[in-house]
């Protein structure tokens, strides 16, 4: 990876996100996320259906820097990538939630996109102005003027993220290696 | 120290005497299972871009189900490509339009007790009714897969879900996985491996056991497991499995030691569980069959990893032989195989179910996932013998999806709404 890039990925991780929250509740799931019918196309296409049968001004309105706050067993389903890759697509900065189904967990940080679990998830409202604080694991929620903890991201995958993703990651483990 | 069968298998695989619930290991895969829709199409790019092949070709199982057969331009695209890769990448156990990649896997010799298993698919939980300790992943982890035979994994707690009794006629073990989730929740056995045994579930089938393991998806787990026995070993050997090879002569221990611990155990009477229906969008909205009152239906749908398979079609059959499917209604049959479709039409399965009017359709995921040939239009109502019911997951994202097992998809096929396949069965043995 270049130095350039391997600067903006770990951006993503040291600067701070801020945005509006979208609000979903308890398990949100993978077809909703990235529903089948738009499978086949690219994502920024399937991007635009990203959780419409729950809300359709989600894809439409979401800004850069938004912030996904979701109830327990966010991400359940199907393995497909493109539920993350589809909230990445709209810019979303990170995903916070009581809990994450676990193939979804793994996609999201694999693909750089933070998910954080946040115990007290469910007391942000929709549209709260959020600063999240992704490395030490706090997210500040300006419109309430409180702040929430969220359980700190395991070492071994602050270190991928920071590398911008699994890929730019092995990458890197790989050089070393040869 | 005492270890459960999950933690044994982190053990192995991480190549260590023992490991402890939350540890996160580094383990050596010993078989990866790709798709077609997961697989080539993105993870060939991201091998390129890290200047690497696979890993150990030997150790790569390759399926095309989900786009097939292909309906348009992009699908055909997807297959072409698939194709393609095998040959590229010199894939061997390449399985081109021969069933869905959960049941061609163990059907063609794949899986034994004791392997590490990476499966770019969710349900590949199914993998652990063979005593495999087997893991759904998404693209660009697979794409780690490949490139270093390695993957990491915090090594999961283990629920311990027991059924004693018997199942009752009628009954299958999708009733006890919709019970289940129903009674325990989406997320129950989240970051978790379920261990599933007792004397019900000794007394399954492997296509049974399977169905169990699929569905521990469904329960949030990381891996469904049910320890193996003589029926595991005969089942592998049978399908050519290589005993004493690489994997598998040791299969005694592939069974929690007594007094591992267990974070939670679930008991339950198999004897007194009643036909269960998921109501829509989701597994959790089950009940007894009884309690959804008089739901009409357009589509019944059999199909699927977990609603396919031979014994499947044998439940479906039991109710439907002699009988018709009602008028309006329309009965989809896409056998989870081609190994399914050749011995179902050679024990006379697939007559008794055209006979009654039931709609044959090609192996694969159809309309289980939305991309295939069945899929429903707005405000349709489907019973499915599938594992999801996810709004919109089917078709239209008004369209209404009810879970119910084989027998139960069959019997509200010929009543042309949702019915208690009990009643029929009965009145076949008066
Ligand atoms: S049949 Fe359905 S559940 Fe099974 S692998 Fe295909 S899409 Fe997934």
């Amino acid at each position: 990876m270049t130095a350039s890039a391997s600067l903006a990925a770990e951006n993503t991780l040291a600067a701070t996100a801020t945005g509006h929250a979208w609000v979903f509740g308890d398990n949100v799931d993978t077809d909703v996320l990235a529903p089948g019918l738009y499978m086949k196309g690219p994502v920024s296409e399937l991007a635009k259906h990203c959780l419409e049968a729950l809300d359709p001004r989600f894809a439409r309105e979401a800004q850069p820097g938004d912030i996904v706050v979701g109830g327990s067993n966010f991400g359940m389903g199907s393995s497909r990538e493109q539920a993350a890759m589809a909230l990445k697509a709209l810019g979303i900065a990170a995903v916070v939630a009581k809990s994450f189904a676990r193939i979804f967990y793994r996609n999201a940080m694999n693909l750089a996109l933070p998910v954080l679990v946040c115990p007290e998830a469910g007391a942000i409202a929709a549209g709260d102005r959020l600063v999240l604080h992704a490395a030490e694991g706090r997210l500040d929620d300006l419109t309430q003027g409180r702040a929430f903890a969220c359980e700190p991201i395991p070492p071994h995958l602050l270190a991928m993220i920071a590398d911008g993703g699994l890929l730019p990651h092995l990458a890197k483990k790989l050089g070393a290696r040869a | 120290m005492p270890l459960t069968l999950a933690e044994k298998l982190c053990a192995k695989a991480a190549g260590r005497e023992a490991v402890a619930p939350g540890e996160i290991v580094t383990a050596r895969v010993d078989l990866a299972m790709i798709h077609d829709s997961g697989g080539p199409r993105r993870v060939e790019p991201m091998l390129k871009e890290l200047g690497v092949g696979i890993w150990d070709p030997s150790r790569v199982v390759l399926i095309t189900d989900h786009y097939v057969p292909a309906v348009d331009a992009e699908s055909a695209a997807i297959l072409d490509l698939t194709r393609k890769f095998a040959r590229r990448q010199g894939v061997e156990a390449f399985y081109d339009m021969q069933g869905i990649c959960h049941v061609v896997l163990p059907e063609r010799g794949h899986l034994a007790p004791g392997m590490f298993v990476a499966g770019g698919d969710s349900h590949s939980t199914t993998g652990g009714a063979f005593g495999a300790f087997m893991i759904g992943i998404g693209a660009t982890e697979m794409a780690g897969v490949l490139a270093t035979g390695e993957i990491w994994v915090r090594v999961p707690e283990t629920m311990r879900v027991e059924w004693t009794g018997r199942l009752g006629h009628g009954l299958a073990a999708k009733d006890i996985m919709l019970f289940l989730c129903g009674r325990l929740g989406m997320d129950a056995a989240n970051y978790r491996a379920v261990e599933f045994d007792g004397d019900a579930v000794r007394a399954l089938p492997m296509s049974e056991r399977m169905v169990l393991t699929n569905m521990a998806a469904e329960l949030g787990a990381k891996v469904g497991l049910v320890p193996p026995d003589r029926t595991t070993i005969d089942y592998v050997t049978a399908a050519g499995a290589r005993l004493g090879g690489r994997v598998g002569a040791d299969w005694e221990r592939w069974r929690s030691d007594d007094g591992a611990t267990f974070a939670e155990t679930h008991r339950f009477d198999a004897g007194a569980l009643a036909p269960q229906v998921a109501a829509p969008h989701s597994p959790e909205n089950a009940a007894d069959v009884t309690a959804h009152g008089t739901v009409a239906i357009d589509q019944a749908y059999i199909g699927a990893c977990t609603g396919a398979k031979l014994s499947d079609l044998h439940m479906a059959a039991a109710v439907l032989r002699g009988r018709k499917v009602a008028k309006g209604v329309r009965l989809l049959v896409a056998p989870a195989s081609a190994r399914t479709t050749q011995q179902a039409a050679a024990d006379g399965t697939l007559a008794a179910l055209t006979e009654a009017g039931a709609i044959l359709l090609p192996s694969g995921c159809g309309a289980c996932a939305g991309y295939g040939a069945g899929i429903l239009a707005e405000n349709e109502v489907c019973i499915s013998a599938t594992a999801r019911n996810f709004k919109g997951r089917m078709g239209h994202g008004t369209s209404k999806v009810y879970l119910g097992s084989p027998y139960t998809v069959a019997a509200s096929a010929v009543a042309g709404r949702i019915a208690d396949p009990r009643a029929l069965l009965a009145e076949r043995s008066r």
